[in-house]
């Protein structure tokens, strides 16, 4: 029965398009954490009780995240076309999806960072300071490892967003179980696919949360 | 050792300047516990992060070591701030690291080698008496014991100063006695100089040399803390000293002695310290046929020794019991005050 119901899944397409959605969400991921620290330490720093303190760049900085956060992803990925065409050589396919992802999803994670910097104790850093750190050392060794826990949240939230991003830049032919859910189960009505695309994609969210939750909670000492 | 000239921190609002500290100098001796003392916004912290320059001085200068800390540039700084140790009200550990890489961070930032710094925090461990808990977290230890490894991280680089905020306002009247031990301590053992902020006088009694009462942003009162037990001028500093002393109730005090005690020779023992006086009272009781009857008094114990009051009866011949107030007017450094003759 089970076999009769699920008659239209070709395994191996599933796989791959499972392997895809891994594949987006992982680079994505990489990216968007790249991107999302970098912005976020940029937002802090400059901010009015930073170490560089620096109205104007701050305020630079906000302004582009707010813009990409405002942003409908789906439409994002539209507007990207000539910029991904460029960069990738074509706009299908995974690799075709990432700077979208990744262009949609920093901004949000910069938000996570600054927000995670914030919590770090202002009497932490004065001690840092006392010691006669740098700046650099202050961020790698202070403010990054302190704020660790919340980090590791904060990607845990971002890559959950990202496996939804993925499904909808599978809609646009980027591969991955949105693609293949909507081409191969939705266009030809065969909603047995459309079901297994969703329960996997449930639960490689599920693993997403248990991971991430796992190393927070592992890296707090508090 | 550390000289303090005109210094003044302004803080600007919309509104109005206040002078966190105006116009303070103060000279500090190599080796000595110099405690600040005042209240809450006499502007004490800022006054200590001014010494180095988390808070950037608007007038001023310091020298620490013949080094003018108001002219260095960032660079220098960074190296001189490694030269002088700080202890902090809130311990301000880093939680993500053990007690034995806390107490490393400092050599890190100093360029230290992993094996030097391994030697080096085995020896401050040692120092501050937290050998079994190296390996904890800051969250696992007591407020005491963070404020252990709060000091041996600020001895980590051998400062010649160490600069104390509030160190044991977070902590329990025991355990802040043990810390003061540890203070004066390391003050004896290290010979650096402490300079030590605080509101609560039974520190400054305990473990100064010499004191400075600021308000309102001016030190009012500075000298050896025995002299400022003895003779308050101000009255801030007067109020400090009844925290330890006590309100000074003495007159209602000796009149109900007089009253109650109706015979005898009663007298008001200064204990003003610089030398033992604890055998006083057994070596005269011993030496004259006389009796002594203790009814009140304060005495506590500075650096320099034991400082306050006793009032006490004497019974016995006349004559005796005035070679007994002879001998401790005039061997002892007990001032003998004769509140009444006998009867
Ligand atoms: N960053 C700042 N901006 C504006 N005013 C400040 C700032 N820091 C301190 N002040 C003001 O300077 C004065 C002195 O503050 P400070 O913290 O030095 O006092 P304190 O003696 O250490 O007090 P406490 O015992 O409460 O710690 C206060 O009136 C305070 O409001
Ligand atoms: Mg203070």
């Amino acid at each position: 029965m089970l076999t009769d119901l699920l008659s239209n899944l070709d395994i191996n397409e599933l796989v791959e398009a499972t392997y895809e959605t891994f594949y987006m969400t992982l680079m994505s991921l990489i990216g968007t954490v790249i991107f999302g620290i970098l912005l976020g330490l940029l937002l802090y720093l400059t901010s009015r009780e930073g170490i560089w303190k620096n109205k104007f760049l701050n305020m630079i900085t906000a302004i582009i995240v707010n813009v990409f956060r405002a942003i409908p992803f789906i439409i994002l990925i539209l507007l990207l076309f000539p910029f991904t065409d460029f960069l990738i050589g074509t706009i299908r396919g995974p690799n075709a999806a990432l700077p979208a992802l990744i262009i949609g999803s920093a901004p949000f994670y910069a938000r996570l960072v600054e927000i995670a910097l914030k919590e770090v104790d202002k009497g932490v850093i004065e001690a840092a300071k006392a010691m006669g750190a740098k700046t650099r050392t202050i961020i790698f060794r202070v403010l990054l490892p302190e704020s660790m826990p919340a980090l590791v949240s904060g990607i845990t939230v971002t890559a959950i967003a990202l496996i939804g991003y993925t499904a909808m830049a599978g809609v646009i032919g980027a591969g991955g179980l949105g693609d293949y859910a909507y081409f191969f189960g939705f266009q030809r009505r065969d909603v047995d696919i459309v079901f297994v695309c969703t329960v996997i994609i449930v639960i490689i969210v599920f693993i997403f949360q248990f991971i991430g939750d796992f190393i927070s909670n592992k890296l707090d000492k508090r | 050792m550390i000289s303090i000239e005109g210094l003044s921190k302004y803080y600007t609002s919309k509104k109005n300047q206040i002078a966190a500290v105006d116009d303070l100098t103060l000279n500090i001796k190599e080796g000595e516990i110099f405690g600040v003392i005042g209240y809450s916004g006499a502007g004490k912290s800022t006054f200590l992060r001014l010494l180095n320059r988390l808070e950037e001085p608007s007038k001023g200068r310091i020298v620490i070591d013949q080094q003018e800390i108001t002219a260095l540039n960032s660079k220098r700084l960074r190296l001189a701030r490694q030269e002088i140790g700080m202890v902090f009200q809130h311990f301000n550990l880093l939680w993500s690291r053990t007690v034995k890489d806390n107490i490393a961070f400092p050599l890190e930032i100093a360029g230290f080698s992993k094996a030097e710094r391994d030697e080096r925090v085995h020896e401050l461990i040692e120092l501050v008496g937290l050998s079994d808990r190296e390996h904890a977290y800051p969250s696992q230890l007591s407020g005491g014991q963070k404020q252990r490894v709060g000091i041996a991280r600020a001895l980590a680089n051998n400062p010649n100063v160490l600069l104390c905020d509030e160190a044991t306002s977070a902590l329990d009247p025991e355990t802040t006695n043990a810390i003061l031990d540890l203070l004066v301590n390391i003050n004896e053992k290290l010979g650096l100089t402490i300079i030590l902020i605080t509101h609560e006088m039974h520190v400054i009694r305990k473990i100064c040399n010499r004191v400075a009462v600021m308000e309102n942003g001016k030190v009012v009162e500075q000298g050896d803390v025995l002299d400022v037990f003895l003779h308050p001028k101000q009255r801030v500093t007067k109020r400090f000293v009844e925290q330890v002393m006590g309100v000074d109730d003495e007159d209602d005090g000796v009149s109900h002695l007089i009253h109650t005690y109706d015979h005898g020779k009663i007298l008001r023992l200064h204990f003003i310290g610089e030398t033992t006086n604890q055998a006083l009272i057994s070596q005269v009781a011993k030496k004259f046929a006389i009796d002594i009857n203790i009814l009140q008094g304060k005495i506590t114990q500075t650096q320099r020794g034991a400082y306050g009051t006793l009032f006490v009866q004497i019974e016995g011949e006349n004559e005796e019991v005035n070679k007994a107030v002879t001998f401790i007017s005039d061997e002892t450094s007990v001032e003998v005050e004769v509140i009444r003759d006998a009867n």
